[in-house]
C-alpha cells in the first residue's frame, strides 16, 4: 500500500537536521517518539524508587532507608508514575499515533505539541534534579494540607512538588487541545466519527477529561502555592482555612486521572483484540458509549477517596452507588471484547499476550474496586496495603500491560523493525508473575493492617513473609523491564525488517510506509469503513490536490468528515523551545519568591511573540485587513495560510 | 486468579486468632464485625465473578484459535453475542445493585450503635502521638491519658476524634473502620468492643516523618475493670519514697521535662507532650515505638531522636546519675 514518495514533498515535510534543527522540531512523530522514550525514561526511574521501597520493606525494623528519604521516594515515586509517566506516555502514544489513524498530515498545532514536550521534559529534570538535591517532595503525590502546608513543610519540598504539577498541567492539557482539534478537523474524508477508531475515541474522550479534570488540581495546586509562599490561608486551619477544600479539589482531579490513564489502555485493548481476532470489535457502538459514560461518571466518585474523613452517610451513599455503577461500562467493555475474541480466529502474537494478562489482572483489580465503592469496608481498607494492592491492579493491570501490548503492537510501525516474539514472550512471563508475586500478597497485608506509607514495620506484626514474597516479586518485574529494554535497543538496529502492515490491521496507520514518510501519506487515504484497510474497496480514492511545496492540511468537517477547507501548517520553529526555557524559568523562579512570577513573565511574553510573529501575506501569511479577505480557502481554491500556531 | 483469591482466604483463615494482632479479619467489635460480614460477602462474589469471567475468556480463546482461516471464522451469529453480553451486563447490574444494598445496609447497621450513655473519649492526633482524654460532668473525674485507650466491652463508646496539626488516621481494624482526624473538625466515631481484649492500632494517614510510628492499644474489660482502672487513672501518683526517685522527680520539675510534660498533683503542667501521670502503666514509648521498660526510657530520654527521628523531644543532656534517677522517677508514676 505504500505509495513512492514524492522528494519534493519528503522535504516540504522534513523537520531540520542537526542540533539546532533537533530543538526545532515540530513533526508529531518526531515529538510522539520524544514523548515515548522520556516517559518510558521517567517510568525506569519511578521504578528504580519503587526497587528502593521493596528493599526496604523487605525485612521488619530495616534500617536501609531512613524515613525522611523515604518519604520522599514514595512521593517522588506516585508523583512520576502518574504525572510523568502514564499520563505523557499515553499522550505520547495519541501524539504519533491519533494523526495517522485518522488519515492526516500533521497533528493541529505542532508547535504547540512541541511547547508541550518541552514542558514535561523541562518538568522531569527540575523534579528529579530537586531529588538529588535532597529537595524532592516528600508529602504524598496528594500532598495534602496542612502537612504540605509551610508550617509543618518548611523546606521548598512541597513547592517543588506543586510546581511539578503545573508543568505537566500545561504540557497535558497544550496536548489535549491538540488531539481533540486533529480529531475533529482533520480526519480524512470519509471517517465519520461513527468510523472513528475506537482507540482514537479514547484518546479524545481522554483528551475532554483532561480540559476539565486539570483545572481542578491546577486551582488546589495555585492555592497551596500561595499558602506557602504569599501567605494566603486557603488551608491554614488556625486562620480560618480549610484542610478538606484541598481534598475535594484535589480528588475532583484525582479520580478522574485514574480513568484518564485507563481509558487509553482500553483503547489498545479494543485495537489489539479486532487485529488478532480478525475482525471488527464487537459492539463498537457500546464499546463507544462505556468510554463516553465512564468519563462522564469518573467526574462523579472523588468522594470514594474520603470516606473516612466522617462525611455524612447520605452524601456517602450516593457517591458508592456512583463508584459501583461506573462498573458496568468497564464490564460491558469486557464482555464486547471477549466476545470478539470468541466469535474471530485468534492469533496468539505478543500483542495479545499483554492483552490476556490484562484481562487477568485488571478483572481482579475491577472487583476489588467495586468492595472499596462500600463505604463500611472502605474505612477499614483505605489508606492500607490493600489498597496499594488494588491501584496497581488496575493502573499496571489496565494501562501498563497494554501498554507493553502497544510497544509490541506499534513497535514495527515507529521503527521499521519487530521486537523479538521469544524475547517477548519472556518479558509477558516475566512481568504477569512478578506483578502478582508482588501485588497479591499486598491485598492479605492491607487485610491484616498494614497502612500505607510507612517506612518500616515491627517484627511482631507478622508482615514480614508477605513483604519479602513482594520485594522477591519486584526482583522479577525488574528482570522483565530489563530484557525489555535489551530487546527493544537491539530489535532498533538488528531485528526482523517489518512490512507495512505486519499484523494485516485494518486502521490507517498500517496505510503507509514503516516508519512513515514525513509527510505520513504521499496519497492521504480515505475510509470507506471502521477499518479502512479491511473495508476500502480497491477503487476507493485518495486526497488529491494538497500542494507538495508548502505543508498543506486537508480540514474536514466535525461530524461527517466532508472535506471543508485548506490550511497551511506551521513550518518547524525553535521558539517553543525557547518559550519552554522562559516557561521554566518562571516556573522555578517563583518556587523562590512571587517576584519570579512578575519578572520571569516577561521573557515568556517575549519568547511568545516570536513565536505568534505574523508573516506578511507574501511569505504565507493571512493578510489583516480587510475581515473579508480572511476567509479560508473551500477545497478547491487556492490555500491562503493561517498563523504560526 | 481465582484461585489465588481462594488461597489468600485460606492464609488469613488458618492463622490463629491472637488478641493484639491489628488485622481486619480477626473483629472484636460489633462495627468490625458487620463490615467483615461485608467483606466476606463481597470476596466471595468477586472470586466467582473472577473465576467466571476468566472461565469464560478461556473458553474463548481456545475457540478463537481453533477457528481455521479461511474457514467460517464465526458460526456464533453478532445476535448471539448481542444476547450474550446483554445477559452478562444484567448480571453484572444487578449483581452490582445487590452489593450497593448489602454495603448500604452495613452502613445503617453501623450507625445504629450509639447509647446517651455511651462512654465519651475526646481524641486528637498530634505528630507522632494520641492525646486522650475521658470527658466527664465532674472536672476531677475527668482522665487524661495518652496511646492508650481503654473501654468496656458490650457498651458503645463514642470517640469525638479531632488533630492538633496535621491530618491523623485513627484506626484499630479490629474494632472498627478508620476515621481521620482534621484540624478544624471534630467528628463522631462510635465503637463497641464485643469481647475483652488488648488490639493495636495505627495511624492510618501519612501524617509526616514518623507516620510509621504512630501506634496505639486498646484494652477491652469487663466494666467493673474498667472503672477501676478510671480510679486508678483519676488518682495522682504518690510522692516517691525511695530517695533516688526524689531526686529524679526534682530533675524533671527543674529541667525541661516539666515545661512540655503534665504530671497531675505536681507543678508539671506542659502541653506540648504526653501526659507522663501514669506513664509506667503503659506499655510502650513513643507512641508504640519501643516496649515500656527502664532501659529504653533512659534510652529515649537520652536521645530520643536516635529512637524516633523528628518527634518533637530534644535529646537532654542529663549526667548519667541524673538520668539514673529520673528513669526510677517515671517508673514510680502508676
Amino acid at each position: 500500500m505504500s505509495v513512492g514518495s514524492d522528494p519534493n514533498l519528503e522535504q516540504t515535510w522534513a523537520d531540520p537536521p542537526g542540533v539546532i534543527g533537533w530543538l526545532k522540531h515540530v513533526d508529531h512523530k518526531s515529538i510522539g517518539r520524544r514523548y515515548l522514550v522520556t516517559a518510558f525514561g521517567f517510568f525506569l526511574i519511578g521504578g528504580i524508587l519503587a526497587a528502593l521501597m521493596r528493599i526496604q520493606l523487605s525485612r521488619p525494623d530495616n534500617t536501609f532507608i531512613g524515613p525522611d528519604l523515604y518519604n520522599e521516594i514514595f512521593t517522588t515515586h506516585g508523583t512520576t508514575m502518574m504525572f510523568l509517566f502514564a499520563v505523557p506516555v499515553m499522550q505520547g502514544l495519541g501524539i504519533y499515533l491519533v494523526p495517522l489513524m485518522v488519515g492526516a498530515r500533521s497533528i493541529a498545532f505542532p508547535r504547540l505539541v512541541a511547547f508541550s514536550y518541552w514542558m514535561l521534559l523541562f518538568g522531569g529534570i527540575f523534579l528529579f534534579v530537586s531529588f538529588l538535591l535532597n529537595a524532592g517532595p516528600d508529602v504524598g503525590w496528594f500532598s495534602y494540607p496542612p502537612l504540605a502546608e509551610p508550617l509543618y513543610t518548611p523546606s521548598k519540598r512541597a513547592d517543588v512538588w506543586a510546581q511539578l504539577i503545573t508543568f505537566t498541567e500545561v504540557a497535558s492539557l497544550a496536548v489535549a487541545v491538540a488531539l481533540i482539534t486533529t480529531v475533529l478537523k482533520l480526519r480524512a474524508p470519509g471517517m465519520t466519527l461513527n468510523r472513528l477508531p475506537i482507540f482514537v475515541w479514547a484518546q479524545v474522550v481522554t483528551s475532554f477529561m483532561v480540559l476539565f479534570a486539570m483545572p481542578a488540581v491546577m486551582l488546589a495546586s495555585t492555592e497551596l502555592i500561595l499558602d506557602r509562599l504569599v501567605g494566603t490561608h486557603f488551608f491554614d486551619v488556625e486562620h480560618g482555612g480549610d484542610a478538606l477544600l484541598w481534598q475535594h479539589l484535589f480528588w475532583f482531579f484525582g479520580h478522574p486521572e485514574v480513568y484518564i490513564i485507563f481509558i487509553p489502555g482500553t483503547g489498545i485493548v479494543s485495537t489489539i483484540i479486532a487485529t488478532f481476532s480478525r475482525r471488527h470489535i464487537f459492539g463498537y457502538l457500546p464499546v463507544v458509549l462505556s468510554l463516553v459514560s465512564t468519563a462522564f461518571m469518573g467526574f462523579g466518585l472523588w468522594v470514594h477517596h474520603m470516606f473516612a474523613t466522617g462525611l455524612p452517610q447520605l452524601g456517602e451513599s450516593f457517591f458508592t452507588a456512583a463508584s459501583i455503577m461506573i462498573a458496568i461500562p468497564t464490564g460491558t467493555q469486557i464482555f464486547c471484547w471477549i466476545a470478539t475474541i470468541w466469535s474471530g480466529r485468534l492469533s496468539l502474537k505478543t500483542p495479545m499476550l499483554w492483552i490476556l494478562g490484562f484481562f487477568t489482572i485488571f478483572v481482579v483489580g475491577g472487583l476489588t474496586g467495586v468492595m472499596l465503592a462500600a463505604v463500611p469496608l472502605n474505612t477499614q481498607v483505605h489508606d492500607t496495603f490493600f489498597v496499594v494492592a488494588h491501584l496497581h491492579y488496575v493502573l499496571i493491570g489496565g494501562a501498563v500491560f497494554p501498554l507493553f501490548g502497544a510497544f509490541y503492537y506499534w513497535y514495527p510501525k515507529i521503527t521499521g523493525r519487530l521486537l523479538s516474539e521469544r524475547l517477548g514472550t519472556w518479558v509477558f512471563a516475566l512481568l504477569f508473575t512478578g506483578f502478582n508475586l508482588t501485588f497479591f500478597p499486598m491485598h492479605v497485608l492491607g487485610l491484616r493492617g498494614m497502612p500505607r506509607r510507612v517506612y518500616t514495620y515491627p517484627a511482631s506484626m507478622g508482615w514480614d513473609t508477605l513483604n519479602l514474597l513482594a520485594s522477591v516479586g519486584a526482583l522479577l518485574m525488574a528482570c522483565g523491564v530489563i530484557t525489555f529494554l535489551v530487546d527493544a535497543v537491539h530489535a532498533m538496529y538488528a531485528g526482523p525488517v517489518a512490512t507495512d502492515n505486519p499484523w494485516d490491521a485494518g486502521t490507517l496507520e498500517w496505510a503507509t510506509s514503516s516508519p512513515p514518510p514525513n509527510s505520513n501519506f504521499p496519497r492521504p487515504p480515505t475510509a470507506a469503513g471502521r477499518e479502512p484497510l479491511w473495508d476500502n474497496p480497491p477503487d476507493q480514492p485518495v486526497v488529491v490536490g494538497l500542494r507538495e511545496d508548502a505543508r498543506d492540511v486537508l480540514v474536514t468537517h466535525v461530524l461527517d468528515a466532508e472535506p471543508d477547507h485548506r490550511l497551511i501548517f506551521p513550518e518547524p520553529s525553535i521558539w517553543p523551545f525557547l518559550t519552554g526555557i522562559a516557561t521554566t524559568v518562571l516556573f522555578v523562579w517563583s518556587i523562590f519568591t512571587p517576584w519570579g512570577v512578575v519578572y520571569g513573565a516577561g521573557p515568556v511574553f517575549l519568547a511568545m511573540v516570536g513565536w505568534f510573529w505574523p508573516k506578511r501575506p507574501d511569505e504565507g501569511g493571512t493578510p489583516l485587513w480587510p475581515f473579508a479577505r480572511r476567509t479560508l480557502p473551500r477545497p478547491d481554491e487556492a490555500p491562503a495560510a493561517g498563523g504560526a500556531i | 486468579m481465582a484461585r489465588t483469591d481462594l488461597e489468600a482466604l485460606a492464609i488469613v483463615s488458618a492463622a490463629p486468632a491472637i488478641d493484639g494482632q491489628q488485622s481486619v479479619l480477626y473483629p472484636a467489635g460489633v462495627q468490625a464485625s458487620s463490615i467483615h460480614n461485608l467483606l466476606t460477602l463481597m470476596l466471595w462474589v468477586s472470586t466467582a465473578v473472577a473465576a467466571i469471567v476468566l472461565c469464560v475468556l478461556f473458553l474463548a480463546v481456545r475457540r478463537s484459535l481453533g477457528t481455521k482461516a479461511g474457514g467460517n471464522p464465526s458460526s456464533t451469529t453478532d445476535d448471539v453475542l448481542a444476547r450474550a453480553v446483554g445477559i452478562a451486563v444484567g448480571t453484572t447490574v444487578v449483581l452490582l445493585v445487590g452489593l450497593l444494598v448489602a454495603s448500604v445496609w452495613t452502613g445503617r447497621t453501623i450507625a445504629a450503635v450509639h447509647a446517651a450513655s455511651a462512654v465519651t473519649i475526646e481524641i486528637t492526633g498530634h505528630q507522632w502521638w494520641w492525646e486522650i482524654h475521658y470527658e466527664d460532668a465532674v472536672a476531677s473525674r475527668r482522665v487524661h491519658t495518652a496511646n492508650e485507650l481503654h473501654i468496656p466491652t458490650n457498651r458503645p463508646v463514642v470517640l469525638k476524634v479531632t488533630s492538633r496539626d496535621v491530618i491523623h488516621s485513627f484506626w484499630v481494624p479490629n474494632l472498627q473502620g478508620k476515621r481521620d482526624l482534621i484540624p478544624g473538625y471534630t467528628t463522631a466515631l462510635w465503637i463497641e468492643a464485643d469481647r475483652p481484649g488488648r488490639f493495636r492500632g495505627q495511624c492510618a494517614e501519612f501524617c509526616g516523618l514518623q507516620h510509621a510510628h504512630m501506634a496505639l492499644e486498646v484494652t477491652a474489660e469487663s466494666d467493673p475493670d474498667f472503672e477501676r482502672w478510671l480510679d486508678a487513672m483519676r488518682e495522682s501518683p504518690r510522692e516517691p519514697s525511695d530517695s533516688g526517685a526524689r531526686r529524679g522527680r526534682d530533675v524533671f520539675m527543674q529541667t525541661r521535662c516539666a515545661g512540655c510534660h503534665t504530671v497531675t498533683g505536681t507543678e508539671a503542667a506542659g502541653q506540648v507532650g504526653p501526659d507522663l501521670t501514669h506513664v509506667a502503666t503503659r506499655s510502650s514509648l513513643g507512641a508504640g515505638t519501643l516496649a515500656n521498660s527502664r532501659e529504653h526510657l533512659a534510652a529515649w530520654i537520652r536521645d530520643p531522636q536516635s529512637v524516633k527521628p523528628g518527634n518533637q523531644m530534644p535529646p537532654s543532656a542529663l549526667s548519667a546519675d541524673d538520668l539514673e534517677n529520673l528513669v526510677s522517677y517515671l517508673e514510680t508514676l502508676r
